[in-house]
């Protein structure tokens, strides 16, 4: 192995960091506002759709890309490609902004969120029966994970540092954190399995008004499966831009190897799916030609457009083609997800929810702080590996 | 602070118990309504739409009036249950106007509610009287429970910064005084009584079975959705007066035979952690043997 992560460098002070900036900003004025006035007023949420974008996107479909660290490690950690090792850094980093992201969303959602410290505390008043109160410990507790798996990048940073303090602290944890490394790898690996599955579980609470379409109980499988697979492909995604953003060699090789393990389980969820539909003889609603039915369609289509794509060992080298394959399998799995918790979601005729702009704009404002932070801590610490083997 | 205490230990010997492998107690589950269980029922053909109740609600329970759809402000007209309607009259008509039905909605108060079981502090929870009430100290606002309740009960303070979940708790606090809950205490035609859920239930039956073809012969809420403590008799389909067709089995038990197939004992996550562990470590030591046969 001859790669090594290394700081990308370069001015911190950019167009781009500057607009993300500007985004951001705009994102936290608005959440002040939101904080201020309450939810009415700022989102187009309701007691019909009590859940809303920030639900959907921030905390369903973001977790879900944000699976990067985990669908990678487990390639390398479980399935052994150790030679693929490169890639866990920049996965766990997106991860670990991608969750917090989540976590954050979460605490502007919630109308009590004063209260939110006593879902981890009040422990004698935890409810079992609550798939939601296992989803929030959970994503508490890989967020803390992640940035515990993520530190050996600032510690090595840190570790020369003219700060005594702060170089002492990185020479201590290095060497720890490298031991325990083995307890808390395992730990990021099964806090996702425990929580994208209970994100399935969650919905199927809304019984005989979520949609029959959506409506199985291998809705926790077939979350788990997406989130490997969008997870994957926001490796992908995130890997093919900083190669161009920061003029680096591009990891193709390796995310080719990879999709190899990626189609069959595309194949695997859309299967399950039709099966689960078949046997419950719920095959005909597929074709009832309303808008529900044909979401749903596309949901399949763009499940089995990678299959296609990515179908020979060739077409998996291309990068372009690896690169489109990804973008499908993320609007497939986002698609699904936000199709579970909004459009399979009937409260009634009565209801209607589209987001409003200040719910579109804290979320663009919150994305843009998740890039811009990736970038900073890209080019000040070893995150991405310059020299790639091939 | 006794309960609290003695629900910690609790908690602490469940998941002791849990972790030992042993099968955790299912004390969430009811199968039938608890002993003391109370409720209402409520006879379309009585009830003359005269709105006393829903007055007489937000009285009660110091709801200021929803003048939403009153320009003039001078009615308290809610469209549906909300933050500021504990209870509604609807008036359902078919097409043709010659069936019509006034409706009565407020909180079923399940014997199985799915708003409980969706809860992470238990905010919601049957309390005294197997009345669903409300702790808005445990409370987050996540709305979880707006999504898993089948009769779209519960209802979220939209305009407020620091907003609460409102729905009926029964008057639970006149039933402290010794009182009857407001609305059937009202009700000037008794389409809208008070008491025990078992004399209810056989009142209900005897009404059937006292004008035959004057009722649809069947009570709603005996059964329906594992059973409620607020029962209906109608002169007209339930579907049309927005009661669900629930099933007997109650509805949360799906999702919650899923959540704890998986998290039994919580053996799978734990059995997965190990496993986890042990793949790793295999393989760390493969690579280390790996690299030591390329020294030599």
């Amino acid at each position: 192995m001859t790669t090594r992560a290394e700081p990308m460098g370069g001015s911190l002070d950019t167009t781009a960091t500057r607009a993300l900036a500007g985004l951001l900003g705009l994102g936290a004025v608005l959440i002040v506002w939101r904080l201020i006035v309450g939810l009415g007023p700022t989102t187009a949420l309701n007691d019909g759709y009590p859940l809303g974008l920030w639900i959907a996107f921030d905390v369903v479909t973001g977790t879900a890309v944000a699976c990067g660290g985990y669908a990678v490690a487990i390639l390398v950690y479980i399935l052994n490609k150790g030679r693929y090792h490169p890639l866990v850094r920049p996965a766990l980093l997106t991860s670990a902004l991608g969750y917090s992201l989540a976590g954050f969303s979460v605490v502007i959602d919630i109308g009590r969120w004063w209260n939110v410290w006593k879902v981890p505390v009040y422990f004698w008043h935890w409810n079992f029966n609550s798939a939601l109160l296992e989803v929030a410990l959970c994503i508490m507790a890989y967020v803390f994970v992640l940035w515990i798996e993520l530190s050996p990048a600032f510690f090595e940073r840190w570790q020369d540092s003219s700060f005594v303090a702060l170089r002492r602290m990185s020479r201590a944890a290095l060497p720890m954190l490298k031991k325990a490394s083995l307890f808390i790898i395992a730990l990021g690996l099964l806090l996702p399995t425990m929580h994208q599955s209970s994100l399935g579980t969650l919905m199927l609470l809304a019984g005989p008004r979520l949609h029959p379409l959506w409506n199985t109980p291998w809705l926790p499988l077939l979350f788990l499966i997406s989130c490997v697979s969008m997870g994957y492909a926001g490796v992908v995604f995130e890997s093919t831009l900083s190669s161009r953003l920061f003029g680096r060699r591009s990891d193709t090789a390796m995310l080719a190897a990879l999709a190899a393990a990626i189609v069959p389980l595309q194949i695997a969820f859309v299967v399950l799916r039709l099966g689960d539909l078949a046997w419950q003889g719920r095959l005909g609603l597929l074709f009832a030609g309303d808008g529900r039915s044909v979401l749903a369609a596309l949901e399949y289509v763009l499940f089995l457009a990678p299959v296609v794509m990515l179908s020979s060992a060739e077409r998996r080298r291309d990068p372009g083609q690896l690169f489109r394959a990804a973008l499908a399998m993320i609007f497939a799995g986002a698609l699904f997800r936000f199709d579970t918790y909004l459009v399979a979601f009937t409260p009634g005729p009565q209801w209607a929810y589209f987001p409003s702009v200040p719910e579109l704009l804290i979320t663009v404002g919150l994305v843009a702080g998740e890039i811009l932070a990736y970038i900073l801590i890209v080019k000040m610490f070893p995150v991405l590996a310059k020299e790639q083997v091939a | 602070m006794g309960i609290s205490r003695r629900a910690a230990l609790k908690t602490v010997l469940v998941a002791g118990a849990a972790a030992a492998g042993a099968r955790p107690a299912k004390a969430a589950v009811l199968a039938q309504a608890p002993a003391d269980a109370v409720g209402l029922l409520y006879d379309t053909t009585l009830c003359i739409g005269c709105k006393t109740c829903m007055v007489a609600c937000n009285e009660a329970n110091a709801l200021p009036a929803d003048t939403t759809l009153s320009p003039a402000r001078l009615y308290h007209a809610p469209a549906d249950l909300n933050a500021r309607a504990k209870t509604v009259i609807k008036l359902y008509a078919d097409a043709d106007g010659m069936t019509r039905s006034y409706l009565k909605a407020q909180c079923m108060h399940c014997i199985d509610p799915a708003c409980a079981t969706a809860c992470m502090l238990g905010s919601l929870q049957k309390r005294e009287f197997g009345i669903v009430t409300y702790d808005p100290d445990l409370c987050v606002g996540c709305r979880y429970c707006e999504v898993a309740c089948p009769f779209n009960v519960p209802k979220f303070e939209w305009s407020s910064a620091a907003p609460k979940i409102v729905k009926c708790e029964l008057c639970n606090h006149r039933l402290a005084e010794g009182k009857e809950p407001a609305c059937s205490e009202v009700c000037p035609r008794h389409a809208v009584i008070f008491g025990k859920r078992s004399d209810l239930l056989k009142e209900a039956k005897r009404r059937i079975d006292e004008s035959p073809g004057r009722y649809i012969p069947k009570v709603y809420g005996e059964t329906d959705g594992g059973g409620t403590q607020v029962l209906y008799l109608s002169h007209v389909p339930f579907e049309h007066l927005g009661l669900p067709a629930l099933g007997e089995t109650p509805g949360p038990e799906r999702a919650r035979s899923l959540q704890h197939g998986i998290y039994r004992g919580f053996a799978a996550p734990l059995a997965l952690y190990g496993v986890l562990g042990l793949v790793m470590w295999r393989n760390r030591s493969a690579a280390a043997e790996d690299r030591n046969d390329d020294a030599r």
